[in-house]
């Protein structure tokens, strides 16, 4: 039997490039499915597929069970053709289990190297906790921990051979004894609030935003394990912007115009309210697919980035869902107004396939 | 790696026993508990302890320790289909675990050992896979490791275009059977003049000469027939080096050896979970274990609306038939009833349905098995549907309950096995040696990007120019590359 490490070294070399250059094209940060709560989530693994005679995914559909009545959405994947099991041996039983948000952060800042958010400045403070977590030979009486310290007496009078199972009495003796031992850790004081902002005139399909509810998914699931508390507010805009809920954020479709300048006002009217600066950590997201009514609107929205966004955030995020009538003018206007500017990140996202590589250009630079 | 425990040898003895009790037969089934970091080794080379060195192993390998360590998803048991039977139990799992896992493992083995698909495999498969491994390993000293996996990596590009129904009928060659043209005057030999009008009258040349022009026009079309053992058609023709085809070789039998896996999916994991099911409960777990046991059958039984369970159809399944031959629930007076109220009550107590199951899973493959077996009543008591894209919301929906689009879409999906049926019609197209393919279009088109990449592996085989002939948005449409270019050609705007 030889081991595996090989193959896995060599896969590994691959995903980085190291070796088969011409692979890097095959290369997906495919899928892993995991649960939280009721809904599923991916978290993304490096795959390469060999290219295959196969069926398009969209048009063949599936078997499905459970209740529903005909047009009933069912959330979920294309099922995967029979045959592509073929590769493996029958009677792999799986099973899923749950992973906290917390455990989802972790494996994603892990598959994606991203590194650890640094508040800002005097936001910057830390809390010190105890935290009883291990166990001592010494300590004080009323710390004593008697399951441990009783295990450790019956493992010494078992190997001892004094245990007598008719008549069970044990007798511990110091250096049975065991104490419950602390830790002091340190939490995050700080808090932060993510300012979601998008672009609902009629060119925002169901799959733009469909990319939008993902990434903000993951970009809240990033921060919240660095930050204490984590607030979340919702605009929407066309030609005018308000603030409205989750669901209604992810739900509405309007038509009409896009100036994108209300909603970055409204933006600053709530920061400026209720947000302030010296001790909120500041993430304002706008996502739109690059249209924007006039020049005169963009040139408004360039200066309130400059005069009142860059000094007080951590972080201006904007991605760009490319559509079909999109024009994507607005990231070329930011592009050219503040060129690797290292409050704005800007990140253009084609498809769905492509939002890992989004999230690691908002979350990468550890803002 | 390491033998059963006693407390696990006793058990495995009992319900080896309780196995064979039932009719099961099987062949000698070896278990070997292993760590779950060897599990997921051997799950990621597709149940075999040694294949030939490949980053995809890594790659399968990576997912599923990854898989394992966030907790998403363990392997419980393994078996692979040799002659003895290797089975892998998980270390450190609970005994009501290990048991069920024995149970069912006996169920595959016997599966393997019984079905008529699986009868063409070779149960000495893992030498043979130790063999390749050790082979490849040499070419790779010999010509270099990413000369050797580059090849490797095409080959598997092409892995899934073999005839899968080929190793059940009698071998035929892929060459062209009789060559006739040496004989230009379609004349039987005649020794005395005086015979020749007797052994070659007009007549019978008329009808040699239609024959040899028949044959003619079969031989100027090369293949004859079309092919679909790609791969087997590329060994022989491809300009190939001998290390080359030997790799192709090599793929291609493993390709054979795992195609009834895919065959029988449905089917085999039905069965195993019927019988592991059956023999828990009846026979094995005992009454501190049966919660347990309980939990994690209905566990793997799970459905989620969108996935489609090969264990929960399956064992619903042969479930079903057992309790429709129990009660005489077949045949021509069954089927011409149409009284719901006689049929609910229906109850001829024929006790028909264990020899029936046993003989299902002699005969049938999930195709056979789901057309033959799949009944209306079924698909309402475990409330199936269809579901489709729905491209104007984004989300896949509902599409209907009913039942003849159920069992419709079922085969489709079971139809060569979940993949685009390919042939090669001319491997002399154009007259240019070039390779003419076609797709067997059955109503979904192939996925555009991954065709085109496909489709250049193919020329890096054939080495002249590949064309493929499918359908894409309702249109046939040709696609080639001739080593430049790829290009898309709609059939309509081709000159003849």
């Amino acid at each position: 039997m030889s081991g595996i490490s090989e193959d896995h070294n060599r896969f590994k070399q691959i995903v980085r490039g190291k070796i088969k250059e011409h692979f890097k094209k095959y290369i997906t940060h495919g899928e892993m499915i995991g649960r939280q709560e009721k809904d599923f989530v991916k978290i993304p693994l490096p795959h390469i597929e060999i290219p295959r005679f196969k069926y398009g995914p969209k048009q063949s559909g599936g078997i499905g069970q459970g209740d529903g009545s005909a047009g009933e959405a069912v959330d979920g994947e294309q099922q995967p053709g029979s045959g592509q099991t073929a590769g493996s041996s029958p009677g792999e039983h799986q099973l899923e289990v749950d992973v906290s948000l917390e455990e989802l952060a972790d494996i994603l800042g892990e598959e994606l190297q991203l590194p650890n958010i640094q508040p800002r400045g005097n936001k910057n403070t830390n809390t010190t906790k105890t935290k009883y977590t291990g166990l001592s030979n010494v300590g004080p009486e009323g710390l004593r921990h008697f399951k441990a310290s009783y295990k450790e007496a019956l493992k010494r009078a078992i190997v001892a051979g004094s245990y007598d199972a008719e008549n069970p009495i044990i007798v511990p003796i110091r250096r049975d004894l065991r104490y419950r031992s602390y830790k002091k850790v340190t939490k995050p004081e700080a808090n932060a609030v993510v300012l979601y902002m998008m672009d609902v005139s009629g060119s925002m399909g169901d799959e733009q935003k469909e990319i939008v509810r993902l990434e903000s998914f993951w970009i809240n699931t990033w921060l919240k394990r660095h930050y204490k508390g984590l607030e979340t507010r919702f605009i929407i805009h066309d030609a005018s912007a308000k603030e409205v809920d989750e669901k209604t954020f992810f739900s509405t479709s309007e038509s009409g115009g896009t100036l994108i300048s209300s909603a970055f006002k409204l933006c600053q009217k709530i920061i400026e309210d209720e947000y302030p600066i010296d001790r909120w950590n500041i993430y304002p997201f706008h996502f739109s697919d690059g249209d924007n009514w006039s020049g005169e609107d963009t040139r408004i929205c360039l200066n309130l980035l400059k005069d009142f966004f860059f000094p007080c955030v951590n972080m201006f995020g904007y991605g760009q869902v490319e559509s079909k009538y999109g024009s994507g003018q607005f990231l070329k206007d930011l592009e050219k107004e503040f060129p690797n500017h290292e409050v704005l990140i800007t990140s253009r996202i084609q498809s769905r396939d492509k939002i890992v590589d989004s999230i690691k250009d908002f979350l990468g630079k550890g803002r | 790696m390491a033998g059963l425990t006693p407390e696990l040898e006793k058990e495995r003895i009992r319900i080896e026993k309780t196995a064979k009790g039932y009719g099961l037969d099987f062949f000698e089934t070896v278990f070997e508990i292993i760590t779950y970091d060897q599990m997921n080794q051997f799950a990621a080379r597709g149940g075999f302890p040694v294949r030939y060195p490949h980053w995809r192993f890594g790659m399968e390998y990576e997912q599923l320790s990854k898989s394992y360590e966030y907790g998403l998803a363990k392997i419980y048991e393994m078996v692979i289909n040799t002659d003895p039977c290797y089975a892998y139990l998980m270390e450190g799992n609970m005994v009501v675990d290990q048991k069920l896992v024995m149970a069912h493992v006996y169920g595959h083995c016997d599966f393997f050992k019984n079905n008529q698909w699986f009868s063409k495999t070779n149960r000495k498969m893992m030498d043979v896979m130790a063999n390749n491994a050790s082979k490849v390993r040499g070419l790779m000293d010999k010509y270099g490791i990413d000369e050797v996996e580059n090849f490797i990596d095409i080959c598997l590009s092409l892995e899934n275009l073999i005839d899968r129904y080929r190793p059940y009928v009698p071998a035929k060659s892929a060459r062209p059977e009789k060559d006739n043209r040496n004989n230009p005057g379609n004349k039987l030999r005649v020794d005395r003049e005086y015979m020749e009008g007797y052994i070659n009258p007009p007549e019978f040349i008329e009808q040699q000469r239609l024959r040899a022009q028949e044959d003619e026009a079969k031989l100027a079309k090369f293949p004859p027939n079309p092919e679909k053992d790609i791969l087997l058609f590329l060994m022989y023709y491809a300009p190939l080096k001998p290390w080359q085809q030997e790799v192709l070789a090599m793929i291609r039998e493993e390709a054979y050896y795992f195609a009834p896996q895919g065959m029988t999916k449905i089917m085999n994991e039905g069965w195993a979970s019927y019988w592991h099911s059956k023999m828990m409960t009846m026979d094995i777990a005992t009454s501190a274990e049966i919660i347990d046991y309980a939990d994690h059958h209905s566990g793997t039984m799970a459905m989620s609306p969108t996935g489609f369970n090969p264990y929960k159809v399956g064992i619903e399944l042969f479930r079903d038939i057992e309790e429709r031959w129990d009660k005489g629930q077949f045949g021509k007076e069954w089927n011409e009833c149409d009284d719901i109220k006689a049929k609910l009550a229906w109850d001829k107590k024929l006790g028909l349905g264990r020899k029936k199951i046993f003989e299902i899973r002699r005969d049938y493959n999930d195709v056979t098995f789901i057309d033959e077996f799949l009944t209306e009543e079924f698909c309402v008591k475990n409330r199936m549907f269809v579901y489709k894209f729905n491209p104007r919301t984004g989300h896949y929906e509902i599409e209907t309950r009913n039942f003849s689009s159920i069992k419709k879409q079922l085969l489709f999906h079971l139809t060569n096995f979940g993949q685009p049926s390919i042939q090669i019609e001319d491997a002399n197209f154009e007259n240019r040696g070039e390779l003419l393919m076609s797709h067997n279009h059955e109503g979904v088109d192939m996925q555009p990007n991954y065709m085109e990449e496909t489709l250049k592996n193919v020329f890096k085989i054939w080495q002249r120019p590949v064309s493929l002939l499918t359908v894409m948005d309702g249109e046939r449409h040709v696609y080639s590359f001739n080593g430049k270019d790829y290009k898309d050609t709609p059939l309509s705007e081709l000159p003849k």
